[in-house]
């Protein structure tokens, strides 16, 4: 067994906590440059260029990219053959949480759902532990904001709605969304599993780079269609018109019930903050 | 023909007539920051007939919760949130003579008329721009609901705080126009 104090989980989180924050994704970056080469709408090329700026402004000045700082999601791929000591493993992804944002100046944005009375330190961090081969901890965060997340749906269809009627549902909601979700997105499609598992796998999906397809190539033809219907809308940056409503379309892609078709889709904004790191 | 116009805040009924969808709008002067739990607070006052923490009249109100500011700074990143949230308080305050709300994302059809029979303008801010933003403000000061954290009302002072007219005092609205423009079948 290979030994990992819960300190140094927590120090890996707090670390990664800013890093997403303060650190925009070069896929992202690349894909600002993209749009502002090709979108048809001189308006959607500025606020390309404003968004660029804005990303330098937060990577050399350390400060959040956006002052909604998400909730903080994180994904732990724990290898069996390591043993947490020190303390609670679960306190100290939320200690790590904690830190990270009270130390980065990050926005705090957990409250309960009725009250609305903030947590006031941004915990608990919502956790998907994976137990699996190997010695290491991979550690992946993904800082969600709740204008995008307000968008996502999940629903369980007939079988019968088929392929079709996936695709339908994503564009379809995309539509809807328009320029709520601070377009140009990124679509995280999960299909199969259980009800809660599409969304997970929707979400999951979300942490793929930008332009990199589907291992499976009809899954990746899949992709590319609905990626092309979403940007034919025309709702473009911000939803002032354009070429570029989405950057790119995930799907993830499960084993279901014979009686089900869960479909989600979780929408990703612009600010697509997600970092990790190995212990 | 200039590419931006400049105002400056309190906002008069003719400024905003003057306005029209797509227009680039430079800020200055005083706006007032207010999201969710702020707009539940003001409405609840209305409803209380009691007097609000700040006066309306004139003036503009932004849909954001910044972060902390960092020592040194003046407010942290202060990009907009989702407007339609605030939609059910919106018209009370129009008719309290707010001239303008600051956000992004779609308004309902009847945010839209109300707009045009109060005369209030709907601005877009670009949304995951809040580093870029927060620049353009100069000085924060909280004016009321402290208790709220970043859901507080603050009294901003801004210089050319960029924005753009998506509901104008017509009815028009940007997201239809500009959708409609570059739509592919």
């Amino acid at each position: 067994m290979r030994e990992v104090s819960t300190d140094e989980i927590i120090k890996v989180i707090r670390d990664l906590c800013m890093d997403a924050n303060y650190n925009l994704g070069e896929d992202v970056l690349a894909a600002f440059d993209r749009g502002i080469k090709e979108d048809e709408s001189p308006v959607a090329a500025e606020i390309l260029e404003e968004l660029k700026e804005n990303a330098r402004i937060a990577r050399e000045e350390q400060v959040p990219i956006c002052q909604d700082c998400g909730l903080a999601v994180l994904f732990i791929e724990l290898g069996q053959e390591v043993h947490v000591t020190g303390g609670n493993f679960r306190e100290a992804v939320d200690e790590g949480v904690r830190q990270g944002y009270a130390d980065g100046y990050l926005r705090k944005s957990a409250c309960h759902p009725f009250t609305r009375k903030n947590t006031g330190d941004n915990t608990p961090a919502v956790l998907y532990v994976d137990i699996v081969p190997g010695d290491k901890i991979k550690i992946t965060i993904a800082t969600k904001g709740g204008g995008s997340e307000n968008m996502s749906r999940v629903t369980v269809m007939a079988p019968a709605m088929g392929i079709k009627g996936v695709k339908d549902f994503v564009v379809k909601r995309m539509e809807e969304a328009g320029s709520n979700p601070c377009p140009p997105t990124i679509v995280g499609v999960g299909v199969g599993g259980t009800f809660e598992r599409s969304s997970f796998l929707a979400k999951k999906a979300l942490l793929r780079e930008i332009g990199k397809r589907n291992s499976d190539p009809e899954l990746a033809e899949i992709e590319k269609e609905v990626l092309e219907r979403i940007n034919k809308l025309g709702i473009g940056p911000m939803g002032y018109g354009g070429n570029t409503t989405c950057f790119d379309v995930f799907f993830e892609v499960e084993p279901c019930h014979i009686a089900s078709l869960p479909v989600a889709v979780n929408v990703q904004c612009h600010a697509s903050r997600h970092k990790e790191a190995v212990i | 023909m200039p590419d931006h116009i400049t105002l400056t805040t309190p906002l008069s009924d003719q400024d905003v007539e003057n306005l029209k969808i797509g227009d680039k709008v430079l800020l200055n002067g005083i706006i007032y920051t207010g999201r969710d739990a702020a707009h539940k607070r003001l409405i609840d006052l209305i409803n209380q007939g009691k007097e609000l923490p700040i006066d309306i009249k004139g003036q503009i109100i932004y849909y954001v919760g910044p972060a902390p500011a960092k020592p040194g700074q003046v407010i942290g990143s202060a990009g907009p949130t989702t407007s339609y949230r605030m939609d059910p308080y919106a018209p009370s305050l129009m008719k309290l003579g707010m001239k303008g709300m600051i956000g992004k994302g779609n308004r309902a059809p009847e945010i839209v008329e109300a707009m045009k029979k109060y005369k209030t303008v709907y601005f877009g801010a670009t949304g995951g721009a809040g580093a870029l933003i927060a620049k353009t403000i100069k000085k924060s000061e909280i004016v009321a609901y402290e208790d709220l954290g970043p859901e507080a009302i603050r009294r901003l002072e801004v210089e050319n705080f960029p924005v753009v007219v998506v509901n104008d005092t017509l009815g028009g609205d940007l997201y239809v126009e500009g959708a409609r423009k570059y739509r592919k079948e």
